[in-house]
């Protein structure tokens, strides 16, 4: 019933995944798609034999590997300009100063605003150049390549599937919605109370100024939520709590630089969403579930990479959305 | 619990939850997460309301409740500040963190910018833009809180550098060098009266002069220092002070008012 209201919206749908909605059973397939599910039928043994061999065949990690050099080069770019004063970048992720013009987080401006009542030109300079930059690029493009506590919350998720495999911790899955909750509640408190709470607990803020100002106190919060999501919950910042990263999702819903499912060679054999931060937006990687033969990974998507680096077939790629057309 | 759960954890079967019965856990641990996250929000108000530390703020900040609201904790004003002046809050000060702050007795702000660099790095307005001098910016005021230490008060001299050869402070001497500030330690003085904060004011007479001591003969060499109205609260006065600790300190947000008025 529910996914009927799914199909032809798949965009929407997508959307609402994104604020929380559980992915929906699929609606009617096109043609091609149907033919393409079709031609699977039976391959189970060729899909037995492809995980057998995944298992010996070496790990793949060239996005990761240039996202942990972007990621890590933009942090670094920060604290250069700041001890070395070559003056690129100034500031921090909050609010910066490249090469002089403005640069504000979107979300943290936001509060600011709300908590101030008043409209400060430079951060409406600053948040819509950033705006218009992860629109392009994509989002939460901002999370997997320029966020600090990203990298951390990668290594911890390690640690945790390390710990996890050996039966010594689980995971406890949020319910995502949550995030929206936050949200809302985080604005409605920086209106109320004219404070941006918000910002106190912010890791991303408390780690950037650690990157570029040297370590402080707050850094022991940062430790906490690692910890938190290595013993108990997989990813719960970044998956189910972020504002921050769910504002940039919301700003590159329509980010012409995704990552786009193919269906016809897929196994659905699901290394793609083991190793996803974000795994119901590749809930079209299970059998059955595409409706098309090519279809866009939802927005929710922090366009990392992992899922293209493990997919055995292919059948994940980045792509620039019109690109081809213009080619 | 059953006894089954003492078992090792790898041998005990995990139950399969039903879908629903997932989602139900879910939302319970979400909504918990999220109440742990907000009831962790008022924490955040106790250092403010208990007025722990009055905190001297950078040129131009707007009144305290609405500058830590508006300041969004970039820190671009500590990057701008030729003397290094601003630092920022650690979560002790909690929604104070990352908000800029001065120690003068470290290092204040001696105006070497000549421009109110912070105020003009402020993305937000938190330092009010609003300021186009260092004359109009009013940090706090400067006041005498050990006047029996004072060496003026005492008619004493001052001989050597001023916070010794340890003090990383710097300060800008225009005789020295118009344009940057140097360490202090690299400029020895030798005064035969101690009128180190009167002499490094930024701002000038109508900010801080040595006065007579009230009542005292003409010829008594003692003096004590007078802070007027033009005092910006910079804090150069509490560096520059020999003594340890300093006989003058600014006292943030405080509002100069003629002594000769009551109140």
């Amino acid at each position: 019933m529910a996914g009927s209201e799914a199909t032809g919206m798949s965009f929407l749908g997508d959307v609402a995944t994104m604020l929380g909605r559980a992915p929906q059973k699929p609606g009617p397939r096109s043609d091609a798609a149907e033919i393409a599910h079709g031609r699977k039928r039976g391959k189970g043994m060729e899909v037995a034999r492809l995980i057998e061999e995944l298992a010996s065949r070496p790990k793949v990690h060239t996005w990761r590997n240039r996202r942990w050099a972007v990621l890590i080069g933009v942090n670094l770019l920060f604290t250069l300009s700041y001890w070395v004063d070559v003056q690129l970048v100034e500031g921090s992720l909050t609010a910066s100063r490249v090469v002089g013009f403005h640069l504000a987080d979107v979300y943290s401006s936001f509060l600011v605003m709300l908590a101030q009542k008043h409209v400060a030109v430079n951060l409406v300079i600053g948040l819509v150049t950033v705006s218009l930059l992860w629109a392009l690029v994509g989002g939460r493009a901002y999370c997997s390549w320029v966020c600090p506590y990203h990298l951390l919350a990668e290594w911890a998720e390690s640690l945790h599937s390390w710990l996890a495999a050996r039966g010594i911790v689980q995971d406890h899955p949020l319910h995502r919605g949550v995030r929206v909750v936050l949200w809302v509640v985080f604005a409605a408190l920086a209106l109320v109370t004219g404070h941006t709470l918000f910002l106190t607990l912010n890791p991303i803020g408390i780690l950037s100024r650690a990157v570029v100002y040297g370590p402080s106190l707050a850094l022991a919060w940062v430790l906490l939520l690692l910890v938190f999501e290595v013993v108990y919950a997989r990813r719960a910042w970044c998956r189910y709590l972020c504002p921050i990263g769910l504002t940039y999702g919301a700003i590159g819903v329509a980010a012409p630089w995704r990552v786009v499912y193919q269906l016809d060679a897929c196994a659905h054999e699901g290394e793609c969403r083991k190793v996803c931060e974000v795994p119901h937006v590749l809930d079209l990687t299970i059998r059955g579930r595409a409706t098309d033969v090519r279809m866009d990974v939802g927005p929710d998507c922090t366009r990392c990479g992992l899922c293209v680096d493990a997919c055995p077939t292919e059948s994940l790629r980045y792509e620039v959305k019109g690109l081809d057309a213009l080619l | 619990m059953s006894p089954s759960d003492a078992r090792p954890r790898k041998r005990k079967p995990r139950k399969r939850l039903s879908r629903q019965e997932q989602r139900r856990r879910s939302i319970l641990r979400a909504g918990l997460i999220g109440a742990v996250l907000l009831l962790l929000q008022p924490l955040a108000f106790l250092p403010w309301a208990r007025r722990a530390r009055a905190r001297l703020r950078p040129p131009g900040a707007l009144d305290e409740a609405r500058f830590l609201g508006a300041c969004i904790k970039c820190g671009q004003c500590v990057q701008v500040c030729p003397v290094e002046a601003i630092e920022l809050a650690d979560l002790d000060e909690g929604f104070g963190v990352g908000v800029p702050f001065i120690d003068a007795r470290a290092q204040a702000c001696d105006f070497s910018c000549d421009a109110l660099s912070c105020i003009l790095a402020c993305p937000t307005g938190a330092l009010s833009h609003d300021l186009k001098t260092k004359e109009e910016v009013r940090c706090g005021l400067a006041r005498v809180v050990r006047p029996d230490a004072c060496r003026a008060r005492r008619g004493e001299g001052f001989r050597g550098v001023a916070r010794g050869e340890d003090f990383a402070g710097r300060l800008r001497y225009p005789s020295i060098d118009r344009w940057e500030a140097i360490p202090v330690r690299e400029y020895p003085y030798d005064l035969p009266l101690c009128d180190l904060c009167v002499r490094e004011c930024p701002i000038g007479d109508r900010a801080l002069r040595l006065e007579p001591l009230p009542g005292a003969a003409d010829d008594d060499p003692r003096r004590t220092p007078v802070v007027g109205e033009d005092c910006v609260g910079c804090g150069v006065c509490e560096m520059i002070c020999p003594e340890e600790p300093s006989c003058i300190v600014v006292e943030a947000r405080v509002q100069w008012q003629d002594p000769r008025r009551p109140a």
